[in-house]
């Protein structure tokens, strides 16, 4: 298989021309567990995020997927800096922010902004919409010209909400109303990065499109950089020009959508794709492979030694336990496309010869099925 | 388009085949606020061994009428109208006793967060034993191996020690999993799925969907599936059912409703979800605005105020007039069957690439 491996790729875009805004080195974050009596001790530590690289570029959209636990919600706020990384290291503008103290974030701040998942918890009651999206201007001293409500008027306007809505409060509004109103309140201090920790995820589906149109328009408008955090494979392909595939607080693959959707190489990126859902609008559909994994994501408190994948594998060997596969680009794949796997998939997504259906149930269940199809056939 | 139009009229709505017939449910709560009407006349069949999904947003409707069903409505701020006809027996008028017998039993149903469905303060060996102890007689000892054996067939490991383990011990996947054994023990013929794999991640829910479907297989159940994404009703369903603010929009099976849908609420769902092979430089066409109040709804068509055909159909019918859903293959909207036709494949077909 070595032969297959060719030298690790500068990650990042293809078109390096696009200037690098944020760069993520080796980052980890560990939640420390206490425990004992009486004198409580660390006696271990989750392993939300554990040592991932990430680039974004100018004006880039970043796609990052993966499912509950992986970490990605972790890198989100880590990389707004809402919490301080237990290792490596954070390079904004060539700005090492990893450990800057809250005065050296203070002009770093205003440009990382952040639409949380929630838009019921994330805007407070209390306040009017007017105030919720004039107060970072406020805290950062900032006064546009024509004053800092006249502000707040066109963002309500950009956003496609009425600017008269100024007085209200957020219970006045929809779901998608308020997130929209989250919008408004990140592009208040005109940010060159947006972190977006599942958007639309708690919005429902005829609103969910609006709300993935209002950021792509900002997005090309404004020309400012996403990190668009979902577990919906569907809308992050969408959204995101490139996207990295989270698990157990690693990145296991990374590429521009099109070889990541259409050629992807993890396993696990495999299995992801395979799980989605689609509505069969024709019959001209192509074979999916069918990929069933067994079980549940482990636990990261003790994430399972050399591939975290491996225990729910269909191609792990001891190699896989022994040895971490380093995130590299596979001879074959395009420039930017990395992938950690010591055996990884052919590049399709078409289905195979047999199915792989790893759940015990399932099987069983697959099984005796077919042996009655079978013992009816032969009867008849 | 003819052919739409003798459907409409050629199936009967009552097929004796039918196990569970709805008809004309109207579901009202009683809020401070007014009434809301949260089910305004529905009809619709499940038949024996197949399944019927139902889609629709947050609060169009889909949980109450299954809630009905199951008569697990508050009876003091609830009134319910209509007939809901389980296996011949009417199910609206009958005594809290006919309904225990039911529950569990002939009827089951799988809830969406199995946390908060499934009591901490019990072993989940103990809670899937119960309605099976109640409902057939059977001995602890009994109980306990028909539990082991659900929880094997289910799929959760070591069954034997797991049975005796409390919900916080098992992971969201296995805790869903259990929740389906539970609802299987008593092998129920009707199972009321109501949005089951909505707080699972993907990988999880593929498993779980398959093996509900290789259950129903083996146990000839009929499912109602609640769900609001289109994709795992496709992969799922026989029949579907279209729902909008308390009413049903369209009705036919799987393949007829997502291959040629009729209706514009229909059109907006499919059109503005992005698809895994969808052209990403188009950009998403979204339903505008947002679903109407239940206290307050809509006169005439409930989706009018949000609908781009509505000058397509003649005189203020949209806004004055309800349009009927007709039995059989059918959407409840006032265009003609020829103006659907051409609607969907000029504007709406070419947008689902």
């Amino acid at each position: 298989m070595s032969d297959n491996l060719t030298l690790p790729a500068q990650q990042g875009s293809k078109d390096t021309a696009a200037e690098t805004l944020l760069k993520v080195e080796g980052l980890t974050k560990h939640f420390p567990i206490y425990g004992g009596f009486p004198i409580k001790r660390k006696v271990g530590a989750v392993q939300a995020v554990d040592g991932i690289d990430l680039t974004v570029g100018v004006g880039e959209s970043v796609g990052l997927v993966g499912e509950s636990g992986c970490g990605k919600s972790t890198t989100g706020r880590l990389i707004t800096r809402l919490m301080e990384p237990t290792d490596g290291k954070i390079t904004y503008k060539g700005q090492d922010i990893s450990h800057a103290s809250r005065k050296q974030l203070a002009p770093v701040r205003s440009e990382i902004q952040m639409i949380f998942q929630d838009p019921y918890s994330s805007l407070n009651p209390r306040q009017t919409v007017g105030t919720i999206i004039k107060s970072p201007m406020e805290v950062n001293g900032i006064k546009p010209e024509g004053g800092r409500e006249n502000k707040v008027r066109e963002l309500l306007e950009l956003v496609g909400l009425n600017p008269e809505h100024y007085n209200r409060f957020p219970h006045e509004f929809s779901g998608g109303q308020r997130q929209r109103i989250g919008v408004a309140r990140a592009l208040a201090l005109n940010p060159k990065l947006i972190v977006a920790d599942e958007p639309v995820s708690a919005l429902d589906v005829s609103i969910q499109a609006q709300v993935v149109n209002l950021l792509q328009k900002v997005q090309d408008e404004l020309g400012i950089a996403f990190l668009f955090i979902a577990h919906d494979l569907a809308i992050v392909r969408h959204f995101s020009k490139r996207v990295a595939v989270m698990y157990l607080g690693k990145i296991v693959e990374v590429a521009d959508r099109d070889s990541l959707y259409n050629r992807p190489r993890h396993p696990y990126t495999h299995a992801l794709l395979s799980a989605v859902p689609e509505v069969a609008i024709d019959d001209e559909i192509e074979v999916k492979e069918r990929i069933r994994l067994a079980g549940d994501v482990p636990s990261p408190i003790s994430p399972p030694s050399g591939c975290r994948f491996r225990t729910r594998c269909w191609k792990a060997q001891d190699k896989c336990a022994s040895e971490e596969p380093p995130l590299i680009q596979l001879s074959g794949n395009l420039d930017g496309h990395l992938t950690a796997c010591h055996f990884p998939e052919d590049p399709t997504t078409e289905a195979r010869g047999e199915d792989v259906v790893l759940d015990p149930a399932l099987k069983a269940l697959e099984d005796s099925a077919a042996d009655e199809a079978g013992a009816t056939v032969t009867k008849g | 388009m003819t052919t739409l139009t003798k459907t409409e009229g050629e199936k009967a709505p009552t097929g004796p085949e039918a196990f569970l017939s709805v008809r004309d449910l109207r579901v009202r709560f009683s809020t401070e606020d007014g009434i809301v009407k949260a089910v305004d006349g529905l009809s619709f069949d499940v038949e024996r061994g197949k399944t019927l999904g139902i889609v629709g947003e947050s609060g169009s409707g889909k949980s109450v009428t299954n809630l009905t069903v199951l008569g697990l409505h508050n009876p003091k701020t609830t009134t319910v109208e209509g007939e809901i006809i389980l296996d011949g027996k009417e199910l609206v008028t009958a005594k809290e006793k006919e309904l225990e017998q039911l529950r569990g039993n002939k009827v089951a149903m799988i809830f969406q967060d199995p946390l908060t469905a499934l009591s901490p303060y019990y072993t989940v060996g103990r809670q899937i034993a119960e309605p099976f102890m109640k409902h057939t007689g059977a001995s602890k000892k009994e109980a306990r191996q028909r539990t082991i054996e659900m929880l094997a067939k289910v799929g959760i490991p070591h069954p034997q020690s797991r049975v005796d383990d409390y919900p916080h011990q098992f992971s969201g996947g296995m805790r869903q999993r259990a929740m389906i054994a539970m609802a299987l023990v008593c092998d129920p013929d009707l199972l009321i799925a109501d949005e089951p794999t909505t707080a699972l991640d993907v990988t999880v829910q593929a498993q779980i969907l398959d093996l509900l479907k290789d259950l129903q297989q083996e146990f000839g159940s009929a499912i109602i599936f609640i769900t609001h994404d289109l994709g795992v009703i496709s992969d799922m369903a026989d029949d579907l059912l279209v729902m909008y603010s308390g009413r049903a929009v369209e009705r036919g099976s799987v393949r007829e409703v997502l291959r040629n849908p009729q209706h514009p609420y229909t059109w907006g769902l499919l059109s503005s979800m992005p698809r895994l092979g969808g052209d990403t430089s188009q950009a998403l066409n979204p339903i505008p605005g947002s679903p109407p109040s239940l206290l307050n709804p809509p006169t005439g068509c409930p989706f009018h105020p949000r609908c781009a055909f509505t000058d397509e159909v003649t005189g203020n019918r949209c806004s004055g007039e309800r349009p009927p859903l007709a039995a059989g293959r059918a959407s409840a909207c006032h265009l003609t069957a020829e103006q659907k036709q051409t609607n969907f494949i000029d504007k709406i077909q070419p947008r689902l690439r």
